[in-house]
């Protein structure tokens, strides 16, 4: 049976509820919300609504369980957004799923990930003490930084009950171009080279199926016209029109490019490091990759039935670790190896065990 | 004949590198918090990571606490020594290890000063965005014990936004390594938590750093008002405009009146506040928001503002911002420099409010705070060498925290909790909330000996009160913000 707490206050008594729990959103990461049996699953789903937003401070403050395509409307309506682009907005995915994911989008690129707008969390330790971490303003320096600390936490150290958030304004304008790429040593080239560039690009995506690198501009439209004209003029390529860049950052914030059913990873890594993830995947039956945020992050797609195990291994071979968001495969991949200093902070957190350990998964 | 423990320590450090006597110890007794003092058992100076691991051990075998410090510009006392414990400097470990252009890195020691990253990358066109006014002077190993800010935090974030990776021992003696090149991580973020830990966790041996490409272009503008009501309406335009400004910077007229005397900054005449915007990017984007900033800024009823025409005149107007802290040394021999928070579009009730308090309490207070994110840097001027002075001051202080706290903000923006703000703490956490903080750190230093004293209330640590700049602010290499 699933706990379905409509309250802060509910919420903590579920948790109290149950010596095993786990959280769990509107399921667009299944992954993470596999347990082993005898786990109690606290569903977010009527944790919903957006509690506080001031569009003066640059903040907004929602219940875990509501869609982020719900803030993203909200935020628009006042010329706003969340700068790093939360994936899996159109399926439905949750604020508290996408920290406890720890999922940035292609816009991370431009200012930082989902763990440089998060501002202050309300959780519920394993203690069932619902607490109060970060603050609601933009700048805060008090206390140690632990809802920075639950991006990509999975669930493992607490339950997720309210965020706070920094938002940004809205670009007036974007326009995204398309650069021709040919194999994944041209990629990372490009990565690199406009990475560096002045023209302070929003997003920087590669897709090696389509042997192309994705640079998306934000701003004035004026000012995007001419530095379009320029990137043009180093490299050959095309603007895309309004509704092609729509529909192909859509597909990217939807993995729409994955195989449905199958399994998809994220996997972390540094733009020198591409060239042999697009090679691994390159081996694996069927293996699909993308390349997000100027080559700081891979997702990887394998059919159902595919060769997990050869993944998680030729991970670990190239020292790379990764998060598996769906499919048959072990929550977190490649390298893993935790200091004795991350059971101690789990017991800190959740001293009797009521989430499930970081590992075994 | 030094104690024994000092002796057994010996066998760690070369002896020529732990300072023990009385005259050599005393350059240590305080950091950029002024009015603190602690007498350390002995400074170290290690000049490897392996060897500040091998102190750290050393300090855990011997259960004496310790405080790691760079160049001592804290402002919350975080370098404070605890008395009778170590005090292990890192200003040794200050090589760049590693610069790497197209992944945009750099990879540093503890003890390299933050304003040498953005040199080094300065001819790859990169740059190191975190600011903070100590940035000629202040470390890298401090800005990621303190979380350090500065003038661009509401565009580019604090220091932990600009931590990619950490190498780093434990109190447990445990060294550890997370994240790495990468701007994206798997599984919970490890380098978040440790950063703003203010060395109660353990000590950064090695830091991965992104940079950004330099911007472009600047343009930077600064405005004076009749009144702070009219400085802070512009404030609240230009971010209902939808412009995204690199900083936005206010001044009040008696911290103009230190930075006229103290580097000749030029203002406005009879302007109550001074207000400088700065717009930053690719030139074709600054060309088209400066229209709109010039717009906002035209009908907001300044009494002049000024354009800087070049880069010289962008740094005259960022020195008078900048060294405005220590020119306050000016007016008054002792100040508080105060780093609380609160939502932006209550600037103008807390200033009022803080004037009000200031003037009951008999004191003056300076005003030099980034606008843009509500962080507030009230100088409260005193004169230590008058009986209950410091106390009135502090005080004040406790009464303007308790303000930001009740108005929705934060008791530090910046600064960090450290010595002088843990009476605090209980003000912003439930008593839940402190425990799980306290038992955060027990996780990281089960001993307790990692600069005990500091974030926690009740007292780990002695302190006496002392006054007067800090020597280095004194000669003008540092300033506070």
């Amino acid at each position: 049976m699933t706990a379905t707490p409509a309250s802060l206050a509910e919420l903590q008594d579920a948790v109290r509820a149950a010596p095993r729990v786990l959280a769990v959103g509107a399921g667009t990461k299944p992954r993470l919300a596999a347990a082993a049996d005898g786990t109690r699953r606290i569903s977010t789903v009527r944790l919903r609504g957006i509690t506080e937003y001031e569009p003066d401070e640059y903040t907004f403050t929602a219940l875990a369980g509501t869609p982020v395509r719900e803030i993203a409307a909200a935020l628009a309506d006042r010329g706003q957004y969340l700068p790093f682009d939360p994936p899996l907005a159109a399926a439905g995915a949750t604020l508290g799923g996408t920290v406890a994911a720890g999922l940035s989008g292609p816009g991370r690129f431009r200012y930082g990930g989902l763990r440089d707008f998060i501002l202050g969390v309300r959780f519920v330790d394993g203690d069932g003490r619902l607490l109060r971490m970060g603050g609601k303003v933009v700048k805060n320096a008090a206390g140690f930084d632990l809802p920075k600390f639950f991006v990509g936490s999975a669930g493992r150290f607490g339950v997720l009950g309210e965020l706070t958030f920094k938002v940004f304004p809205r670009p007036a304008a974007r326009l995204t171009l398309r650069l021709p790429a040919a194999g994944p040593a041209e990629i990372a080239a490009r990565f690199s080279a406009i990475g560096r560039a002045r023209w302070e690009a929003e997003a920087l995506e590669a897709v090696p199926r389509n042997a192309a690198v994705y640079l998306r501009l934000a701003g004035p439209a004026p000012a995007l016209a001419a530095l379009a004209r320029e990137v043009l003029g180093r490299w050959p390529g095309e603007v895309l029109s309004e509704g092609t860049a729509a529909e192909f950052w859509a597909g990217v914030g939807e993995f729409a490019w994955a195989h449905p059913g199958g399994l998809l990873a994220k996997v972390p890594l540094g733009p020198e490091q591409l060239p042999a993830l697009a090679a691994l995947a390159a081996g694996l039956a069927d293996g699909r990759v993308h390349f997000g945020a100027g080559g700081s992050q891979a997702f990887l797609s394998l059919p159902a039935g595919g060769e997990p195990a050869r993944l998680d291994a030729g991970l670990r071979d190239l020292g790379l670790a990764g998060l598996t968001l769906r499919g048959d495969a072990p929550l977190r991949l490649g390298r893993v190896a935790d200091p004795a200093v991350a059971a101690a902070v789990k017991r800190a957190l959740d001293p009797a065990g009521r989430f499930p350990a970081l590992d075994p998964s | 004949m030094p104690p024994p423990v000092l002796q057994r320590l010996a066998a760690v450090l070369s002896p020529d590198r732990i300072l023990a006597g009385a005259a050599q110890l005393a350059a240590y007794e305080s950091d950029g918090l002024t009015a603190y003092k602690a007498r350390p058992l002995a400074v170290v100076i290690p000049e490897s990571a392996d060897e500040v691991v091998a102190v750290v051990r050393f300090c855990r075998d011997e259960r004496l606490p310790f405080v790691a410090r760079g160049s001592g510009t804290s402002l919350s006392g975080g370098s404070l020594p605890v008395a009778g414990g170590i005090v292990i400097t890192l200003n040794r470990l200050n090589r760049i290890l590693r610069l790497d252009p197209d992944q945009r890195i750099a990879v540093v020691e503890p003890g390299v000063v933050n304003a040498h990253v953005s040199v080094a990358a300065l001819p790859h066109g990169l740059y190191y965005a975190p600011d903070p006014s100590s940035q000629p002077i202040c470390t890298i190993g401090g800005n990621v014990a303190f979380n350090s800010g500065g003038a661009h935090c509401l565009k580019y974030g604090m220091t932990s936004n600009h931590v990619l990776g950490l190498k780093a021992v434990l109190a447990t003696g445990e060294v550890v390594t997370w994240g790495g090149a990468s701007r994206e991580q798997a599984g919970p973020d490890w380098c978040g938590l440790f950063v703003g830990n203010e060395g109660l966790f353990g000590i950064a041996l090695e830091v991965t750093l992104q940079l950004l490409p330099r911007p472009e272009s600047y343009h930077t503008v600064l405005a004076g008002y009749r009144t702070l009501e009219l400085a802070g309406d512009a404030v609240s335009a230009i971010v209902a405009s939808g412009l995204l400004p690199g900083a936005i910077e206010m001044m009040d007229a008696l911290a103009l009146e230190a930075a006229v005397a103290a580097v000749h900054a030029e203002y406005p005449p009879g302007c109550e506040a001074v207000l400088i915007v700065e717009l930053e990017g690719p030139r074709e984007v600054v060309a088209a928001d400066r229209v709109r900033l010039d717009a906002i800024l035209a009908a907001s009823r300044a009494v002049e503002v000024r354009v800087a025409r070049d880069a010289d005149e962008r740094l005259a107007i960022w020195k008078g911002r900048k060294s405005a802290f220590s020119a306050v040394g000016r007016l008054s021999p002792d100040f508080i420099v105060q780093d609380g928070v609160v939502p932006r579009r209550r600037l103008g009730e807390a200033l009022r409010r803080i004037d009000e308090m200031t003037r009951a309490a008999g004191l003056r207070c300076a005003n030099v705070f980034h606008a843009g994110d509500g962080n507030l840097h009230p100088l409260i001027l005193y004169d230590g060498r008058q009986p209950g002075a410091l106390e009135r001051a502090e005080e004040l202080a406790g009464r303007i925290l308790r303000m930001c706290v009740a108005m929705g903000g934060s008791i530090t923006g910046e600064h960090g909790v450290g010595v002088e703000k843990r009476d605090y703490l209980p003000d912003m956490f439930t008593p839940d909330e402190v425990d799980c903080l306290r038992r955060l750190r027990e996780a990281f230093d089960p001993l307790g000996i990692a600069n005990p004293g500091k974030m926690f209330p009740a007292g780990e640590a002695s302190a006496r009160p002392a006054h007067g700049l800090h020597p280095l602010e004194r000669a003008g290499v540092i300033s506070r913000v």
